[in-house]
């Protein structure tokens, strides 16, 4: 039988569907650890962008955070958790944390200072308190590049939880890693299949998310023609 | 393959000097490996990009269709790439490096795009007013004025790239990564330390160099800059 029928009946028998290692449970696992990761990291890292964007301070740390992020391998911060507190799930969810951080802090900074300085101005003109300021003004205008962080660490969480398979915890990783240690071909690209539909989907659905985001008052035809606008800001400006 | 246990792991010091000065060669080896798997993606990534990105740049129409289908492939996990790849092309170079051009694409194109995007219209219209014909126009003009996100996309792809190169590792490559596989399989500290640690530093060198050759490459915008 070719590979792809062996594939279409991997995914067709029900042993596949059901108990701690059908896929059901890997995906919820899955979800579970990149939701509470994104979480953890957006309330650490949000806080701190939008603070240094408003004050217009600590630029320098804050676009660079990426560029240094980028510069680890997530493999390598994995396997340094694991060193740190032992294999399991907690060194998954801190590596996945950490890799989450960075690209929320660039964003979020580099999202307030597109607030032009003029309609600042005017909104204090208006009679707008700083908190008004902020929370009607800023973080409005900002959002999209937030949510574009917030996208880039969602992908990339998504996309190394697969990995943490290698450091003895589950998620859909497990399909792909014990394939090649069980030189299983099937369950390898079966496995491979599950995690890819799922990381484009969730790249769609926080592509959604931040086209959502911009306040209507912003929207305009260019904005949503413009595909290279839905780029993460970070990593347009990493010059 | 983690039967050793991390209850042992405690009294392994993050560093043993002697496995270093021990394992030179090997360490040299995986670094070369490293590089040469990063330059070879780069290096065939930039070639197919930048064909289809002066084609998304000059015909709208592919535009959405080659930013679709490069952000796809950047989007698929590169443990699930190279597993889909395996079975088909083995655990091979050949395996690794199709992973790892096919992550360089959309930032690279999308970058290109962006900067020939850039150049103001203005300028396009001088130099169609001085009489550059299209193919003149564009290597002596617009190229030229697009090489500041052109040159940020590739030091984005190089150090992405570096990065990945890491998890070829688990297909039998890997460069430094196999150092840290090493580390993880045999719960030894030493060896990930290192790896991690000259990944780190190349992936800063490489962003820096790139940095050089493009403030070497535009004299103009470091004039404009000193002023």
């Amino acid at each position: 039988m070719s590979l792809l029928g062996q594939v279409v009946r991997w995914f067709l028998d029900g042993n596949h569907w059901s108990g701690d290692s059908g896929i059901p449970n890997r995906l919820t696992e899955h979800l579970l650890m990149s939701g509470a990761s994104i979480l953890v990291a957006a309330l650490i890292a949000l806080p701190i962008g939008i603070w240094l964007g408003h004050i217009g301070k600590g630029g320098i740390l804050a676009i660079n955070i990426s560029n240094i992020g980028r510069a680890i391998p997530s493999f390598a911060l994995l396997v340094l958790a694991v060193e740190l507190v032992g294999i399991g799930a907690l060194p998954a969810f801190i590596a996945l944390v950490a890799l989450a951080i960075p690209p929320m802090v660039t964003n979020s900074y580099i999202g307030m200072g597109e607030v032009d300085a003029d309609v600042r101005e005017a909104a204090r003109g208006m009679g707008m308190r700083e908190r008004a300021v902020l929370l009607r003004v800023e973080l409005p205008i900002a959002l999209p590049f937030i949510m574009a962080g917030v996208r880039t660490s969602a992908v990339n969480v998504v996309a190394t939880a697969t990995l943490a398979a290698l450091v003895g915890w589950g998620g859909l990783g497990r399909f792909i890693i014990d394939g090649f240690s069980q030189r299983d071909d099937v369950q390898i690209i079966a496995g491979a299949l599950i995690v890819a539909i799922l990381s484009v989907g969730v790249e769609f659905t926080f592509t959604g998310l931040q086209r959502l985001a911009v306040p209507r008052g912003l929207r305009t035809r260019q904005s949503r023609q413009e595909e290279v606008r839905t780029a993460p800001a970070a990593e347009l400006s990493a010059a | 393959m983690l039967s050793t246990g991390v209850m042992g792991a405690a009294d392994d010091p993050w560093i043993r000097w002697y496995w270093i000065g021990d394992h030179l060669g090997v360490i040299g080896a995986a670094l070369a490996q490293h590089i040469e798997l990063t330059v070879v993606a780069v290096g065939i990534g930039f070639l197919i990009a930048v064909p289809l990105g002066l084609l998304a740049w000059r015909r709208r129409i592919f535009r959405g269709p080659i930013l679709s289908v490069t952000g796809i492939l950047y989007t698929i996990p590169s443990l699930a790439l190279f597993a889909i790849l395996v079975p088909f092309t083995g655990l091979s170079v050949l395996t690794s490096e199709i992973g790892l051009v096919s992550y360089t694409l959309l930032i690279l194109i999308r970058n290109i795009v962006v900067g020939l995007d850039a150049v103001p219209d203005d300028v396009r219209e001088a130099a169609r007013g001085m009489g550059y014909r299209p193919l003149a126009q564009l290597f002596q003009v617009d190229i030229p004025l697009a090489i500041p996100a052109i040159m940020a996309g590739l030091r984005i792809a190089t150090v992405t790239t570096i990065g990945l190169v890491t998890i070829t590792a688990l297909i039998g490559e890997g460069g430094l990564g196999s150092l840290i596989n090493d580390g993880l399989i045999r719960d030894f500290k030493t060896p990930l330390v290192v790896g991690t640690v000259l990944s780190v530093a190349l992936a800063i060198v490489a962003d820096l160099s790139l940095a050089g050759i493009q403030q070497l490459i535009t004299p103009w915008s470091r004039r404009r800059s000193a002023a």
